[in-house]
């Protein structure tokens, strides 16, 4: 019995998330091997502490890979393993699903804890419920919500081994891949986040009011869907149940009404602050340290004091 | 080309659902029920196929127990030609879904499936996938923007930090993302023709299809409440609890 752990496809070294799937990994107490994909820095790999064997699967169309490329390499490999676990990242959400369905079992989206060979926990109804859900004793197929395990450590030696890649079917392949790339830390493992919802009222406004305020913090932005919606801000910085979970240390929510499927993404973070003209909103019975202000005045004021040269 | 949209009934998304009390389920009764927000948007996107004159027909499924008619009855307002309610106990899991959408794309032919990227009480986002892997046909998952040129669908996704474009080639699976459109309302008068079309209605425990769930809900409960926070006064208090109470910030 061994447990087969998918990294995540990272820019440079190991992604975070790979290192707490691996420590999620632990929990069969079995083995773990840590499959790599296309140009990955596979020496980084080997050093994750708990990784018996990384493998190295090197084809060009792994680099990006769509779902069926990577679900025929991971069906390939299921035959060794009783489990097969990643964070609950695109790539895995992506793939997993069609490798369950091709061994015929069951798949637990998003686990929060993991309590017995197959039972997990997971959030339902955008994070309002936590569901035990246990699944058929076989071939077990996860994807666990990454921010919930401590991060694996970095001085493991494990073995490589290269495997044999299948070739692509051909029917589907990526034309292109658009990230913001930027200088501010990843929204998902940001220790930091401030977000921003509807009532930043433009995209220049929204900018221009939380990018000083994120650039003090060292923070990661992130907005609503009202605010993306609106042009505000790009997909990808959404928060909740349909965008990205957070866990940051801090989160500042600004302007925000705290919809139930935003804090689905924000309920893991350890402190979290709203400001809000609203005294009554949702978000200001959620937060830890609540504010009653326009955002217009209270935010430029963070800032002013947040200055590293402020004089007391 | 024939496309196939599931609709799956769900909870409204502004009910607060709870626990029953001996949390074995969730307490629907008396709630109200709407089609999955998700597939409302993959329901539109081939609507307008068809309006378009890519696609011939927009066929909607839905499995579980009678009331989900209703919400095929929408379906059909909001421009369906036609409807089947796959009769099935309420416990499918994913797996189940896929095996039964797989049954009646093959049977209706249909060169796309149009499902949501997840449905909004269990949050899975698995069904689309399975069923792709099941039928062997390429995926696009949680589209954000679609166009179809002969048999060549082009698909941009949303994925971690950015998007992504793909091209594939049909027949295909898609699971719609909120932002792959903006689902049109439904209008009485097309809601009252919609009552008088026939649902077929279609035996799913007579298809031979081994329905049993992969997956068991041992039990539902209502997560720890975060403790209760504290109103501050000012940005400077703000400040000071940061740094000195809370200690997150330097
Ligand atoms: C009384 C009751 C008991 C349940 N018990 C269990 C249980 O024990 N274990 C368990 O895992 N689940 C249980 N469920 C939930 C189960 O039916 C899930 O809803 C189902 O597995 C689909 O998962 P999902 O909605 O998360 O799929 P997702 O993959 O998130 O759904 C994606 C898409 O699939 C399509 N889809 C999904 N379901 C249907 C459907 N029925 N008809 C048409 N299209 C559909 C929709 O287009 C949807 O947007 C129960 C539900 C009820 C009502
Ligand atoms: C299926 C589905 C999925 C969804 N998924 C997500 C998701 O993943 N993420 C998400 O965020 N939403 C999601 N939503 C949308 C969600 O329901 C809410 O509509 C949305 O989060 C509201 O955004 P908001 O808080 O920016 O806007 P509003 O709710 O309009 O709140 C604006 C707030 O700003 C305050 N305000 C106004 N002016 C000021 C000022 N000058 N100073 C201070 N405060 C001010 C107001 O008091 C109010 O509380 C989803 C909805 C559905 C149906």
């Amino acid at each position: 019995m061994s447990v087969l752990v998918l990294a995540d496809i990272a820019a440079s070294g190991v992604a975070l998330a790979t290192r707490q799937a691996v420590s999620a990994a632990q929990h069969w107490g079995a083995p773990i091997d840590l499959l790599v994909l296309g140009s990955t820095d596979v020496a980084a790999h080997t050093q994750i502490a708990g990784v018996r064997r990384v493998l190295h699967a090197d084809a060009p169309q792994l680099a990006q890979p769509v779902a069926e490329d990577l679900a025929r390499v991971l069906n390939g490999l299921a035959d060794d393993y009783t489990v097969i676990l990643a964070a609950h990242g695109s790539l895995a959400r992506n793939a997993l699903p069609r490798v369950a369905a091709l061994r015929d079992v069951g798949m637990v989206s998003e686990a929060v804890a993991l309590l017995g060979p197959h039972s997990y926990q997971r959030p339902i109804y955008a994070g309002n419920l936590l569901a035990t859900v246990d699944n058929r004793p076989g071939l077990q197929v996860l994807t666990v919500r990454a921010s919930r395990f401590e991060a694996a450590a970095l001085n493991g030696h494990a073995d490589c081994v290269a495997i044999a890649v299948p070739a692509t079917e051909g029917r589907s392949r990526v034309t292109g891949h658009k990230t913001a790339a930027g200088e501010r830390p990843e929204l998902g493992n940001a220790r930091v986040v401030v977000s921003g919802g509807r009532s930043l009222g433009s995209a220049e406004r929204f900018h221009a009011c939380l990018a000083p305020l994120a650039d003090r913090l060292g923070a990661a932005i992130g907005a609503t869907r009202a605010a993306v919606d609106s042009g505000y801000a790009p997909n990808e910085w959404q928060v909740g149940q349909t965008g990205t979970v957070v866990a940051p240390d801090l989160y500042i929510a600004v302007g925000l009404s705290g919809a139930l499927q935003h804090t689905a993404g924000i309920k893991d973070s350890r402190v979290i602050v709203a400001i809000n003209q609203d005294p009554e909103a949702p978000i200001m019975q959620l937060a830890d340290y609540s504010l009653v202000a326009d955002l217009f005045d209270a935010v430029p004021e963070l800032v002013r004091h947040l200055q590293p040269e402020a004089t007391a | 080309m024939r496309i196939i949209v599931s609709i799956k009934r769900v909870v409204d998304h502004n009910v607060q659902v709870r626990p029953r009390s001996d949390g074995s389920d969730i307490d629907t009764t008396g709630v109200r029920m709407v089609i999955n927000p998700f597939d409302e948007n993959a329901l539109e996107e081939a609507v307008r196929l068809r309006e378009r004159g890519i696609a011939s027909e927009v066929v909607v499924v839905s499995f579980g127990d009678a009331t989900v008619q209703e919400s095929l009855r929408q379906a059909i307002a909001l421009g369906a030609n036609r409807a089947i309610w796959g009769q099935a106990p309420a416990a499918l899991d994913q797996l189940a879904v896929a095996k039964l959408l797989r049954h009646v794309a093959q049977r209706e032919e249909a060169s796309l499936v149009m499902l949501g990227k997840q449905a909004i009480d269990e949050d899975a986002g698995q069904t689309a996938q399975m069923l792709a892997a099941l039928l062997d046909w390429p995926q696009a998952v949680a589209v954000s923007e679609l166009a179809i040129d002969g048999d060549t669908l082009h698909a941009t996704r949303e994925v971690d930090g950015g998007s992504e474009s793909l091209e594939i080639r049909l027949p295909a699976v898609v699971s719609a993302d909120l932002r792959l459109n903006a689902p049109r309302f439904v209008k009485l008068p097309d809601l009252m023709k919609a009552k008088r079309q026939t649902i077929e209605a279609l035996d799913c425990t007579a298809l031979g299809i081994d329905l049993s769930p992969r997956l068991q809900r041992a039990r539902v409960e209502t997560p720890p409440p975060r403790p209760a926070g504290q109103r501050v006064g000012s940005v400077t208090e703000l400040i000071a609890k940061l740094r000195n109470e809370a200690q997150v910030i330097a």
